[in-house]
């Protein structure tokens, strides 16, 4: 009983206020991350060789490095070089560089799967190459590159738990404080887990459903 | 054939004229210098063993293979290939059909003729799609509208190409073994199709083995072989009495293979 008031009166509203943070960075993070993964993506498939290279050691060096290596440099690095960020600032921006290189692995795998006749279809009817990437190639490319892309947005959900690295006090953050005022670890955690396997359930229906919306007819039995 | 002896001068100019195209992959010289001109409303047909360079001086022409040496012209104007505006516009003018249809696999039949309407030649969506379905009517499909690629048979894919590249007005089509990549049953539904583009004075330069249909409507055979044309003429002249060995051994070769029947 005395488990039950206190898993209400001090559990859930510590845990609902940081679900709310967590929330706030996830979705910018996806956001952010998606875009700048298929813009890099598609720039080392279909980029210059200025472009490309810079693209690809972007990649090398955010895959590279460990995410909390990357959070710590962006909040407690940067300040000596004169930028502030706010935690909460300096965790999006991580998040979105991290996912933004898995992203675009993904991405350019799936462009490079698209056959090449395509591409001189598109050349032959008078296709800049910029319209036929946007009209004829991404529209593929990245219903190819979803299921990929939907397992690093589950990551991603996981991952920003490290966000209270950096004292941007989310989902765990909260956590954390809780137990370590209440010493009741294993009832604290246990719910963080729930909290958790929630949102990621949710997330995971939603890509669900987007792939089926996107599924081409004649394509159905692929899969 | 009406008014004989009173053609006028730019009837007898080729519309397309194409010089010297020379290609090399490393080492390997693939086209040796190949000729063609072709007049308004003419059909010639490419023929010659796989692997003798058809398709690469095909894609040359509208330079989706960009050639080492050579020179083209449309309508008597030089193609500056290195300025990207007029390639655009050029390949907008020159149609291309390939042997494995290449639809866009994300878009419907009409999807896959508005698309390079819109996007390509700026048109409204209203008129695009409507013109879009006048060519899918005209190669027999209107029905099939809303059908996606991979829900069409080979020969209405590469029936739904055709209109695609109609839709465009090309003043030349290229065609790269158009049914080659069909089962026997469907050949003909888009030799038919072609055969009417033939009627309504299109000009085309087609690689085909169907030799019926070449010896009916080509104005000329061009047989290609090692990246040369060995030899050029009239379908009867080539097919039955070629001056070059090379020529009468691939000719009575595919005689046997793909019949008399067209
Ligand atoms: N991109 C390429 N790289 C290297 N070799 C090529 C390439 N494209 C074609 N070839 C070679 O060029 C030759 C001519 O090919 P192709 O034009 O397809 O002939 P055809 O259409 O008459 O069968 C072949 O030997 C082929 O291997
Ligand atoms: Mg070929």
């Amino acid at each position: 009983m005395e488990e039950l008031l206190f898993l209400q009166r001090e559990i859930l509203p510590a845990l609902f206020k940081g679900l709310k943070v967590s929330i706030l960075l996830i979705v910018p993070s996806a956001f952010c991350g998606l875009c700048i993964g298929i813009l890099v993506g598609a720039l080392r498939v279909y980029g210059g060789a200025a472009a490309r290279r810079i693209a690809d050691i972007y990649v090398a060096l955010f895959r590279g490095v460990p995410l909390v290596v990357q959070l710590f440099t962006w909040y407690f690095g940067l300040p000596h070089v004169g930028i502030y960020l706010s935690p909460f600032t300096a965790s999006v921006l991580g998040f979105s560089l991290c996912s933004g290189a898995y992203h675009s692995e993904y991405v350019r795998g799936a462009l490079l799967s698209i056959k090449k006749g395509q591409l001189l279809a598109a050349q032959a009817l008078g296709f800049t190459k910029l319209r036929m990437v946007m009209i004829v190639i991404l529209p593929q490319g990245l219903r190819r590159a979803l299921p990929g892309c939907g397992n690093e947005l589950i990551y991603l959900i996981k991952y920003s738990s490290l966000a209270y690295m950096v004292t941007c006090i989310e989902l765990t953050g909260e956590a954390k404080i809780l137990a370590s005022h209440s010493f009741k670890y294993l009832e604290v955690f246990f719910a963080v887990g729930v909290f958790y396997l929630v949102l990621v359930s949710v997330a995971g229906r939603l890509l669900h459903y987007l792939e089926e919306h996107l599924t081409l007819p004649g394509f159905e039995h692929h899969r | 054939m009406e008014s004989a002896g009173f053609v006028s001068i730019s009837e007898m100019e080729p519309i397309l004229r194409v010089e010297n195209v020379r290609k090399r992959y490393g080492k390997r010289e693939i086209l040796k210098g190949v000729s063609l001109s072709i007049r308004r409303g003419e059909l010639k047909v490419l023929i010659g063993p796989s692997g003798g360079g058809k398709s690469t001086f095909l894609q040359c022409i509208n330079y989706l293979v960009t050639p080492d040496e050579g020179d083209i012209w449309l309508e008597g104007r030089h193609i500056d290939h290195t300025h990207k505006r007029e390639l655009y516009r050029y390949r907008q003018q020159v149609g291309m059909i390939f042997q494995d249809f290449n639809l866009f696999d994300h878009l419907s039949a009409v999807q896959n003729i508005e698309v390079s309407l819109i996007h390509v030649k700026r048109m409204d969506r209203k008129p695009a799609r409507e013109r879009a379905m006048a060519e899918l009517e005209r190669v027999g499909l209107r029905g099939h509208a809303d059908h996606y690629p991979a829900q069409l048979s080979g020969g209405q894919k590469q029936r739904v190409s055709i209109a695609r590249a109609l839709a465009m007005d090309p003043k030349v089509m290229l065609l790269d073994e158009p049914t080659s990549a069909l089962d026997p049953e469907l050949i003909g539904e888009v030799l038919s199709v072609i055969k009417d583009l033939v009627a309504n004075g299109m000009t085309m330069i087609m690689a085909t083995h169907q030799i019926g249909f070449s010896r009916a409507l080509a104005d000329e055979i061009v047989f290609m072989e090692d990246g040369r044309i060995l030899e050029r003429g009239p379908p009867l002249k080539i097919l039955s009495d070629a001056k070059c060995e090379r020529t009468r051994e691939f000719c009575s070769k595919i005689t046997e293979l793909y019949g008399e029947a067209d």
